[in-house]
């Protein structure tokens, strides 16, 4: 094992035990600020993955969320488990997401962006006007947390452990993803997808499963949702908390693994941090954030590569070495 | 004779009123190293963009070992045994040289579930290093590809139409902005290929010195028809290919 590896790992070790010990002697409310950080993590992992590693532009993501938080909301208050409930929520996110991803294979970029707007814009119309469903503008409530026998999640710190599995758990599968020769398509689909067809990537799949596995996320970021709040209404899932996690994903790093921790904590934990300023916090926050997206504009885990490269640039130019090969 | 690895069979195609190619048929047979050269417009680009796929014909097919691959996608070709190099620089930038080359060659193996739940190399790892060996890229092999020289860049994406073990490999300006000492090399390590693996060849080029040196047959086009055929030596001495194209 390198050290590079090494210290990698212990860092993730010592993330790990922070978020274990972060709810310890913190009321209710900071708990739930911090479930709700890590829930958001996983929306913009998603999001991430379809942006990020894949390049397709998505404003759709809430409504994502939305799909598997009311899904898992009429299952659970028809009787159902929690645990059983979701996959429901997260299929119906892929099987939605597949279908979205179709005119990400006519158009790009910022008309990729409109089209996506415009199906968030639809699911929230969707879940507005139909309140025989939804419950309309009044939307759901009563949802019960998991009940797992000899752990309840009714508790606030309870339930921020349950939600601290889960998201370590969707971590881990989407580590696989990116790592697996199915990440590398992904990239490549970024990168330069003519290439990638040229080599017998098939980037149509491709593309169409970046946005379906991108959505599932939303959607189980959604089922958390409707447990630790236990009432939804369309007005959390509207185009604004799309652009909210479009902006963590940008904040942390897009196609960083581990950018949607950082920019989730950003965009959901700085706030709390900076209310000691009173009614100027969300002034600052806003400036804070301009100023990042100024200045590093590959996200706050790029940092270190402008660092590197201003202060170490270039260790070994390779064309260089080569060069000094050649007589 | 054994069969063609590519037929262009009455191959014609027009952008509106300008007959880009004009009728043109040709075979090439396993194992050659066919050019494809001629001035600027005389539809190089569109013969090679016909058989890949990327446009459709007005008339005539293309055959890849005996099978129509008109209308094919560029990924269904590659999987059929057609490795190509773009003209411009068309490697992925932020992968290293080895993941560039695992990719060129990981959707060749097992199945989409393979893919995703199997080892992140594809069990292509021994391939990969003996292919960027044979490149002599060893020494660049965990480096970003877009952090390599111009050259090296060439070499890794040379290298990658390789990986899939092609039977056919369509080069379009291999030499393009690269250096003498590196054009050297790339020539080398091409002919070797083909001498090796029997792979064959379609170039597009302009370096004259380079295709006259690596081809084993030459076709010259000029004004989407075909103007002479020949050994490299029988096209240098060719008189109409001086008067379209070579020059006194």
């Amino acid at each position: 094992m390198t050290i590079t590896t090494w210290s990698r790992h212990l860092l993730i070790g010592l993330m790990l035990v922070a978020a274990i010990l972060a709810p310890v002697g913190q009321g209710n409310y900071i708990t739930y600020v911090l479930t709700s950080w890590l829930i958001f993590s996983i929306a913009a992992m998603g999001l991430n993955l379809t942006l990020g590693y894949a390049g397709q532009v998505s404003l759709a993501q809430a409504s994502f969320m939305a799909i598997g938080a009311y899904s898992t909301a009429l299952l659970t208050l028809a009787g159902w488990h929690w645990m059983l409930a979701m996959p429901v929520g997260l299929v119906l996110c892929f099987v939605v997401g597949l279908v979205l991803g179709y005119p990400a294979l006519r158009v790009q970029g910022h008309f990729l962006a409109f089209v996506t707007l415009a199906f968030n814009t639809l699911v929230f119309l969707v879940l507005r006007n139909e309140d025989w469903l939804t419950g309309g503008n009044y939307g759901l409530m009563g949802m019960p947390r998991p009940d797992f026998g000899i752990f309840k999640t009714m508790r606030q710190v309870d339930f921020y452990y349950f939600t601290l599995v889960v998201t370590v758990a969707a971590a881990l599968v989407m580590w696989a993803i990116v790592r697996s020769p199915w990440g590398r398509a992904f990239k490549a689909l970024r990168e330069n997808p003519i290439r990638a067809e040229s080599l017998g990537v098939d980037t149509r799949r491709i593309t169409l499963l970046a946005f379906a596995i991108g959505s599932a996320y939303g959607g189980l970021a959604g089922a958390l949702v409707t447990s630790l709040v236990q009432f939804i209404e369309p007005g959390s899932f509207s185009l604004v908390h799309s652009l909210r996690i479009l902006l963590m994903v940008v904040v942390g790093g897009a196609g960083f693994f581990f950018g949607p921790f950082v920019g989730a904590a950003v965009v959901i934990l700085l706030p709390e941090v900076l209310r000691f300023t009173e009614g100027y916090y969300l002034i600052i926050y806003s400036a804070l954030v301009i100023v990042m997206l100024a200045f590093v504009p590959n996200g706050l885990l790029g940092i270190g590569a402008v660092l590197r490269e201003r202060f170490w640039p270039s260790r070994q130019r390779a064309d260089m070495a080569q060069g000094a090969k050649l007589k | 004779m054994s069969q063609p690895v590519l037929s262009m069979r009455n191959i014609s195609k027009s952008f509106g009123a300008i007959k880009a190619v004009d009728d043109v048929s040709f075979d090439v047979n396993r194992g050659e190293i066919l050019g494809l050269i001629g001035p600027n417009g005389s539809g190089k680009s569109t013969l090679f963009n016909c058989i890949l796929g990327q446009l459709r014909p007005d008339a005539g097919h293309v055959e890849v070992n005996g099978r129509d691959v008109s209308g094919m996608r560029a990924s269904q070709l590659n999987r059929l045994g057609v490795g190509r190099t773009f003209q411009q620089l068309s490697v992925f930038p932020k992968m290293t040289v080895f993941d560039n080359i695992i990719l060129a060659g990981q959707e060749h193996r097992g199945t989409m579930a393979s893919r995703l739940f199997g080892a992140p190399d594809a069990g292509l790892t021994e391939e990969a290093d003996r292919l960027i060996g044979f490149f002599r890229l060893t020494h660049l092999r965990d480096t970003l590809a877009g952090s390599l020289s111009y050259g090296q860049q060439k070499l890794v994406d040379a290298a990658m139409a390789f990986m899939a073990g092609p039977s056919l490999v369509l080069l379009d300006e291999p030499a393009g902005g690269v250096n003498l000492t590196m054009l050297a090399d790339l020539k080398d390590r091409l002919t070797t290929y083909n001498a090796e693996h029997g792979t064959t060849f379609v170039v597009i080029e302009h370096n004259m010195e380079f295709v006259m040196s690596l081809c084993t047959r030459i076709i010259v086009l000029a004004e989407g028809s075909v103007i002479a055929e020949g050994a490299p030596a029988d096209i240098r001495a060719n008189q109409t290919v001086i008067d379209a194209y070579l020059g006194g």
